[in-house]
């Protein structure tokens, strides 16, 4: 599976997640920057973290001007997979990609902590190596990271199982004392209608190798592999 | 001479030191000359008054690739061809008066000077002094310093991995803002601040240079006064987002192999940074103010050459390469401009369209009149060195080791680093929080482990010993990581030098860290000096910052302070029983908590110390060790409800009859001492390693339970110390 690691300027978990792809699953990685316009190779565009454009004005509200991100819009109308973490998944929302928005965390600080999150839907081509309500160890790292959605939205969110990740306590209650960023029914994680572009703000390349405290983040990647080689059966046989 | 007191003041400049200058130039200086002069000769550039006493570390040894005082940093080899590159410097003046830009671009500083010299930042670190939080005042220095850290740097993507939070009434209104900075970098990669030959050019990359910090290095090289409130426009502003760029690129840069030198623009900004790399390599530079991409209209040659805008770097490029490396920067859409050349005339030539404005020797001005001066202690130390501990209160102790763990100076930080994203690069085996980081290298099967520490209140009272247990202490917490001390960076922050007992506290902690240093094979491989850390209110304690890294060859026998499994036995090596007496509460947390004064002394035996080390990293290495941690700030006690906490399970002391003081038993803070949990399959191993070693140790309990009891002593609930601990920043606001 080729997979293209969007960088912007100021994009700083593009290596993490190169680095994880590589080494840990043995996939085909390149780093592409933002003024590129052609993503017709690849299987998947990852739009990682960081402070695109420092994030001056709002979240991601500059970097979804980026040449790139055109091709990327192709590529999710394509049913290819998108994946944004944390500042990918506020570039996602600027840039129309996802419903809702991202603000400022409710207690107006930045979060770097373990959170844990409850698997809402295991069909996704994201999710679908996971349990039903599995519980996934995953870290985050933001600012913002309050997620919000108009009642309407969140109600279709709610309707079409576009909710893929809410944060939880271990036994995979939803509670505000699990909630880190104050974010709209602790919600943590979303696709779109065809459930190929992932918006989350937990960082899972974080947490794929066992002496960095989880491997949970691999449920998310073998999936989104998995997913991709399950629907290559021509491409296998011959 | 026609100077006035006025001009010199806003330097900084001494009569005497004026009289210097011309005698050496010649002639007077004109006044962007004597700008120039009075920032290189200012404490915080020339080191005046630490220079001489710097000189008294060893920096020497064979893993050590640059050693103190010749680069922007220093580096140690770690194998694989691998440079770990550090240096840790202070932000102190700036966040007094602006905390969160002070200690924002305190963060960009240290961050360009460890990607200056070719090497990628890993980590930073942060060594922070406060006054008390029941102050207003104190909690928006606080509270603005540390969103100034996470605000700059979790936009960098470089994790911040801990350090340090220390209260004391003395640092009120004089906060220490200290922050470290790691980086690593092949051998063949690092880039050294230099000039080459004859006409390479002079490329400054980065920000554009507005009329920000303009005396900002003399600003640090005075007492804070009612008027530093108006030096705010001495405090530069950062922009995170362009340093990343800057970092970006620059490493990019250096990856080519056609930079001749690099040097930030910190302290001194565009005047320290070329007239350092000519110094170094005794060439001169000739440029021209003219060429440097301004900010502001009419900026006067003063101001740019002054000017500490932040998010600059000068290059040095030979002719031919010139344009190979600004396509680099026209990438990340940065200025790249060449503003002049490197001449074989050793003069600084400084022009403005092409009229040399400014013109003075670089060896004279890099040259300045250094102070040795005779240190006197304060008389009445020595009585309180020697005053008596025995006025010990009745509390039960439970109430005591509750109230100890709930201090400010004791509890959880992690509503701070919290704050700081720890994580990003995916190398944080260790987070904040332990005795010191571990972070694995990519690569290789090794790891690292980073630590800030040091204690004023010893090196008030005692500023030898001080000087030495903060040496000692910081090689302990690396040692109970399983890492083997590399080498140490300092950052000396201390009063105002020219008063003689603060000259003695810093000639002596500098004594006493080379001491340690020496005893302990630690050399010294870079550091930094704010002096006049002094308000109103007096001077801060003697603190000099220590930071240190480790090496652990195998990552996988890395070792945590957390109690691991019941059944596990609780050893204390570095004593031979649990009793201690009064006098190892000698400035110890325990006397500031509960009587709110220092007095007596610390002690340390370096002879000891050296042999519990080697003794604790050798019986890691053989993974007989489950969990070590250091004894420090409120002794055994804390040491163990620590343990206990982590690793969320309690310990049922051996009984240990006392037949002194409980209180010195539990919160003294004897040195040397690391509390170790081991198997029961391996105690026998571990138990005769010691013997052998000749090692003083005592079997202190055995891991179990939901409660911290020691019979007859204490009795707590692990519950109910992890409720004190978490809870006492939070409420040390509330506590007004």
């Amino acid at each position: 599976m080729r997979f293209a690691v969007i960088v912007f300027p100021g994009t700083w978990s593009d290596k993490d997640c190169g680095d994880v792809l590589t080494n840990v699953f043995h996939q085909e990685v390149d780093y592409v920057w933002h003024k590129e316009t052609d993503l017709s190779s690849y299987d998947c565009a990852i739009l990682p973290g960081g402070f695109s454009y420092g994030d001056y004005l709002r979240a991601g509200a500059i970097a979804r001007f980026s040449p790139v991100m055109e091709q990327v819009t192709q590529m999710a109308n394509d049913g290819r997979l998108v994946i944004g973490i944390c500042n990918g998944f506020q570039i996602l929302c600027e840039s129309g990609l996802l419903p809702g928005v991202l603000t400022r965390n409710a207690h107006l600080q930045y979060r770097c902590q373990w959170t844990q999150l409850r698997v809402e839907n295991t069909r996704l081509p994201f999710t679908n190596n996971c349990e039903q309500d599995q519980i996934l160890k995953i870290p985050i790292s933001h600012g913002e990271g309050n997620y919000f959605a108009p009642p309407d939205i969140l109600d279709r969110l709610n309707r079409n199982g576009q909710i893929a990740f809410r944060y939880s306590n271990a036994s995979g209650n939803i509670t505000d004392e699990d909630n880190p960023n104050g974010s709209l029914d602790n919600i943590a994680g979303i696709v779109n209608e065809n459930g190929n572009v992932l918006g989350m703000m937990p960082h899972p390349e974080r947490s794929c190798e066992a002496n960095l405290g989880s491997i949970d983040g691999s449920f998310i990647f073998e999936s989104m592999i998995d997913s991709y080689l399950a629907q290559q059966p021509a491409k296998l046989s011959t | 001479m026609s100077i006035d007191q006025k001009t010199l003041d806003e330097i900084a400049l001494t009569r005497a030191e004026y009289e210097v200058l011309v005698e050496r130039l010649d002639r007077e200086p004109n006044h962007l000359e004597l700008g120039i002069v009075g920032l290189l000769w200012s404490e915080h550039c020339g080191y005046q008054h630490s220079k001489p006493l710097l000189r008294l570390f060893e920096s020497d040894a064979p893993h050590v690739l640059i050693g103190a005082g010749k680069e922007n940093a220093g580096a140690v080899d770690i194998g694989d061809n691998l440079a770990i590159v550090m240096k840790v410097e202070s932000h102190n003046h700036p966040s007094a008066i602006e905390p969160y830009e002070g200690a924002a671009t305190g963060v960009g500083g240290i961050v360009r000077d460890i990607f200056s010299m070719g090497a990628r930042p890993i980590a930073l670190l942060n060594s922070l002094f406060f006054g008390p939080l029941s102050d207003a005042r104190n909690r928006y220095l606080y509270e603005g310093v540390v969103s100034g850290i996470s605000g700059y740097g979790n936009c960098l993507g470089i994790p911040d991995v801990g350090g340090q939070i220390t209260f004391a009434d003395a640092y009120s209104r004089n906060p220490l803002v200290n922050a470290m900075c790691v980086g690593i970098a092949k051998h063949e990669d690092v880039i050294l601040a230099q000039t080459g030959e004859s006409g390479n050019v002079l490329l400054l990359v980065g920000a554009d240079t507005g009329r920000d910090g303009i005396h900002g290095a003399t600003f640090a090289s005075v007492e804070l006064d009612t008027e530093s409130e108006e030096r705010r426009p001495a405090v530069q502003v950062g922009n995170p987002f362009l340093e990343k760029l800057l970092l970006e690129a620059c490493l990019e840069a250096a990856q080519t192999g056609a930079l001749v030198g690099m040097q930030d623009l910190g302290a001194g900004g565009l005047t320290s940074s070329a007239i350092e790399c000519a110094s170094n390599d005794g060439t001169g530079i000739d440029l021209d103010v003219a060429l440097v991409p301004r900010r502001e209209d009419g900026m006067t040659p003063y101001e740019v050459m002054l000017s500490e805008s932040q998010e600059r770097m000068l290059m040095i490029v030979a002719p031919e390469n010139v344009d190979k490396i600004q396509s680099i920067f026209d990438r990340w859409d940065l200025h790249s401009v060449a503003i002049g050349h490197v001449t074989d005339d050793g003069m600084a030539r400084i022009r403005e369209k092409g009229e040399i404005v400014a013109e003075m020797p670089v060896r004279i001005i890099t040259d300045p009149p250094l102070y040795r001066l005779a240190g006197v202690e304060d008389t009445k130390m020595e009585a309180i060195r020697s005053s008596t501990i025995d006025d010990l209160d009745n509390d039960p102790t439970e109430k005591t080791l509750l109230k100890i763990l709930n201090s400010s100076n004791i509890g959880d930080r992690q509503s701070v680093y919290q704050q700081y994203d720890h994580q990003v690069m995916n190398n944080t085996v260790v987070a904040p929080g332990a005795d010191a980081a571990v972070l694995r290298i990519q690569g290789t099967t090794k790891g690292i482990a980073l630590k800030t520490d040091t204690n004023g209140r010893y090196c008030w009272s005692n500023p030898f010993i001080g000087g030495a247990i903060a040496v000692a202490e910081t090689a302990r917490n690396l040692i109970c990581m399983g890492a083997r001390p590399l080498a140490l960076t300092n950052c000396l922050n201390f009063a105002n030098p020219e008063k003689l007992e603060i000259y003695y506290q810093l000639e002596q902690c500098i004594l006493g860290m080379q001491q340690a240093s020496n005893s302990l094979s630690v050399p010294v491989i870079s550091g930094n000096v704010s002096l006049y850390n002094e308000s109103e209110d007096g001077p801060i304690l003697p603190t000099p910052l220590v930071g240190m890294v480790g090496l652990i060859d195998n990552i996988d026998k890395h070792c945590t302070p957390a109690f691991k499994n019941a059944g596990d036995l609780v050893y204390v090596v570095g004593s031979q029983k649990l009793e201690q007496d009064e006098t190892t509460l000698g400035a110890s947390e325990y006397l500031s908590v509960m009587q709110h004064e220092t007095k007596g002394t610390p002690s340390i035996d370096l002879d000891l110390e050296s042999l519990i080390q080697d003794f604790v990293l050798k019986t890691i290495d053989k993974q007989l060790i489950q969990s070590a941690h250091d004894v420090s700030d409120g002794g055994i006690a804390v040491a163990i409800a620590e343990s206990c906490i982590w690793g969320e399970i309690g310990l049922s002391g051996d009984t240990h009859a006392l037949n002194g003081s409980k209180d010195a038993s539990l919160f003294g803070e004897a040195q040397s001492r690391i509390v170790l949990s081991v198997t029961p399959e391996n105690s026998d191993q571990f138990e005769s390693l010691a013997k052998e070693g000749n090692i003083p140790f005592f079997k202190l309990g055995t891991v179990q339970g939901t409660n911290l009891d020691l019979p007859g002593i204490v009795n707590l609930t692990v519950d109910e110390m992890t409720l004190a601990w978490k809870n006492a920043l939070a409420e040390s606001v509330e506590k007004r």
